[in-house]
């Protein structure tokens, strides 16, 4: 974990509601995707949690939904402003054991951080399969980019106005996979959860504190005792979750 | 340049900014930020004899000016906190630590105690009596007389250390509480704790706590803390640690002014995790600003007389 001030580059609106931010600055302490930044944002007491989307040596992407007062704060920012954040939070994917052809699914602003996921998959010579589930055609985001990656992409809309019609799972048969990352809402982790053939990973979201392990606000019951969605996680294996007990 | 060392209850500290318990763990993430041996002291997480996991999520909400949370003491008990925390928090932090202790019978408070007692790096015990008393019908052990004097006592039986009792401002008349510790042997008094509150969600319409009420910190609660810090100082004799909503080194001065020997920080650390180091590098400008010499001088330098 690092402060560290980054400049705001570009910041558009890729879809409704949905931002895409570019920022630049020091971001040499992010040690694997999945992980997350907490932004300072004058007038609200909290930091806001959001997945790195994409990174490189000078530079990182987020991508957001504008869903209250921080996000609508943040999707007024211009490029040229500065920002406050906490880098390099959580654990981020572990990418050590998934095999030739790891499966990637996300839903909705859950597809962000599993693109740099897919990234690094590739770079170290796996041939990911990628499903994006989102509710219709004008929602969708990303589409391409992970194409442009050269991976084959199923998307889901769940009133069949592009894609495949329905939820994420209805294309989850249309590939061999050896392992399996997840992001997106809890229901569609349990419905993910119920159709998995192997194992995988999925990266939860909780209402944060601190965001850096200090507060114990973010706290998830595990197989193995209580661990800290900040700092433990967001990743968590498949077989670690109790998935009775998700709300 | 001015001397920013107090003393509480006979122990030396080099400033006064304490981080709160609960927001600051057992230190150590705070450690891979900057070197955490500029704080006066840490009160660490909230330790209870057994291990809790605490009250279901969502247990964090935003306000204005600060935050709701319903944590609910989540620690891994005493016996964990003293052989794996504590050692962790010794290799990045060689002061006095402060040991902050809940419960929920008089017997469980005894009984971490006696087990952290072990620890010498505790300079203090800081006795959380906010906690509800089940044998007491669920009510808290800080909203009343004789309970919060039970506790006290109890404590001091089975520790030679100093006991502070941390008060919680969720009652009446916050001074009859502060006389009936000191009355019972308290060294110290620590407040406040956090005030109750509640946020409802207009999407959902419902609470946005599982737990749906929570406790109230950060810098809204702050004029409520200086005016009971200010009451409790003319009630009692025993020093005070004073805490709600401090953020900057003015808000440490006024807080000392109001009666406070020395000061907790703890929600600002959770939204700006250089709270604590901030506030102590500000510390000595703001001191001459104010043409204050020795901080140890101002407490309770609000009262007349
Ligand atoms: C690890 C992590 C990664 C995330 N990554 C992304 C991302 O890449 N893109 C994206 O669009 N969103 C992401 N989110 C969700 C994002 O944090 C929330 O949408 C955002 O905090 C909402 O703030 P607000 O002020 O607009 O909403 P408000 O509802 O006004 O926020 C009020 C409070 O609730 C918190 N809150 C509200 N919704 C959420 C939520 N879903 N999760 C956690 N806290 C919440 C806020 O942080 C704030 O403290 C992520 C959340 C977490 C925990
Ligand atoms: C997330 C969180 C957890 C807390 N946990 C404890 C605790 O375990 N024990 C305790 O005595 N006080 C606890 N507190 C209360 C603080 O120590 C402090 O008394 C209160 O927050 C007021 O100070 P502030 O306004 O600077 O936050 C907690 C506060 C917060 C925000
Ligand atoms: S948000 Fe504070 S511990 Fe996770």
């Amino acid at each position: 974990m690092k402060q560290e001030i980054f400049k705001i580059t570009s910041n558009e609106n890729i879809a409704p509601s949905v931002y895409k931010m570019v920022l630049a600055g020091d971001t040499s302490d992010i040690t694997a995707p999945g992980q997350f930044v907490n932004i300072k944002l004058e007038g609200f007491y909290l930091r806001r949690p959001i997945s790195i989307c994409d990174y490189d040596g000078g530079s990182l992407t987020l991508i957001y939904k504008t869903v209250g007062g921080g996000t609508e704060n943040l999707s007024l920012k211009k490029s040229g402003e500065m920002l406050d954040l906490l880098i390099s939070l959580g654990n981020g994917f572990d990418t050590r054991g998934s095999g030739d052809n790891p499966l990637i699914i996300g839903g909705g602003v859950g597809i962000p951080p599993l693109y740099a996921l897919c990234k690094k998959l590739i770079s170290e010579g796996k041939k990911p399969a990628v499903i994006l589930g989102f509710n219709t055609k004008s929602e969708i985001f990303f589409e391409n980019e992970f194409k442009n990656l050269g991976c084959e992409v199923f998307v889901t809309t769940a009133d069949g106005s592009h894609g495949i019609k329905g939820f994420v799972t209805a294309a989850m048969d249309k590939t061999d996979y050896t392992y399996i990352y997840s992001c997106g809402p809890l229901p569609m982790f349990k419905a993910v959860n119920a159709n998995a053939k192997t194992s995988g990973q999925f990266s939860f979201e909780e209402r944060m504190g601190c965001g850096f392990g200090a507060c114990m606000g973010c706290s998830l019951m595990t197989r193995n005792g209580a661990k800290r969605v900040c700092k433990d996680g967001p990743v968590f294996e498949r077989e670690e979750i109790e998935w009775e007990a998700l709300k | 340049m001015g001397s920013t060392e107090v003393t509480l209850c006979g122990v030396r500290l080099d400033n006064p900014v304490i981080p709160a318990s609960g927001t600051f763990g057992f230190g150590y993430e705070f450690a891979e930020l900057y070197d955490i041996n500029c704080l006066g002291s840490i009160s660490f997480k909230g330790t209870t004899i057994e291990p809790r996991f605490g009250n279901p999520t969502p247990r964090i909400a935003e306000c204005e000016a600060g935050m709701l949370n319903s944590v609910g003491l989540q620690n891994p008990g005493a016996e964990k906190v003293l052989t794996e925390e504590l050692p962790r928090l010794k290799k990045v932090f060689k002061k006095p630590l402060m040991a902050n202790v809940s419960g929920f019978s008089v017997k469980d408070y005894t009984a971490a105690v006696e087990i952290l007692d072990r620890e010498d790096a505790i300079g203090w015990f800081e006795i959380n009596i906010s906690c509800p008393n089940v044998h007491g019908g669920g009510l808290a052990f800080g909203t009343s007389c004789e309970n919060a004097a039970a506790v006290t006592a109890a404590v001091k039986k089975v520790t030679k250390k100093p006991v502070l009792i941390k008060l919680s401002p969720n009652v009446t008349d916050i001074t009859e509480i502060a006389k009936a510790c000191e009355a019972a042997g308290a060294d110290g008094l620590s407040l406040i704790n956090t005030l109750l509150g509640m946020r409802i969600d207009l999407k959902t319409k419902k609470p946005v706590l599982a737990n749906k009420a929570g406790g109230f910190s950060g810098p809204a609660i702050k004029p409520v803390a200086v005016r009971m810090v200010y009451q409790v100082y003319e009630a009692v004799k025993i020093p005070i640690v004073g805490m709600g909503g401090i953020s900057t080194a003015e808000d440490v001065i006024e807080m000392m002014l109001a009666g406070a020997s020395a000061v907790e920080v703890g929600a600002a650390n959770l939204a700006e995790p250089f709270a604590c180091k901030n506030i102590i590098e500000d510390l000595p400008r703001v001191m001459q600003k104010y043409g204050i010499d020795n901080l140890k001088d101002i407490t309770g330098g609000a009262h007349n007389g």
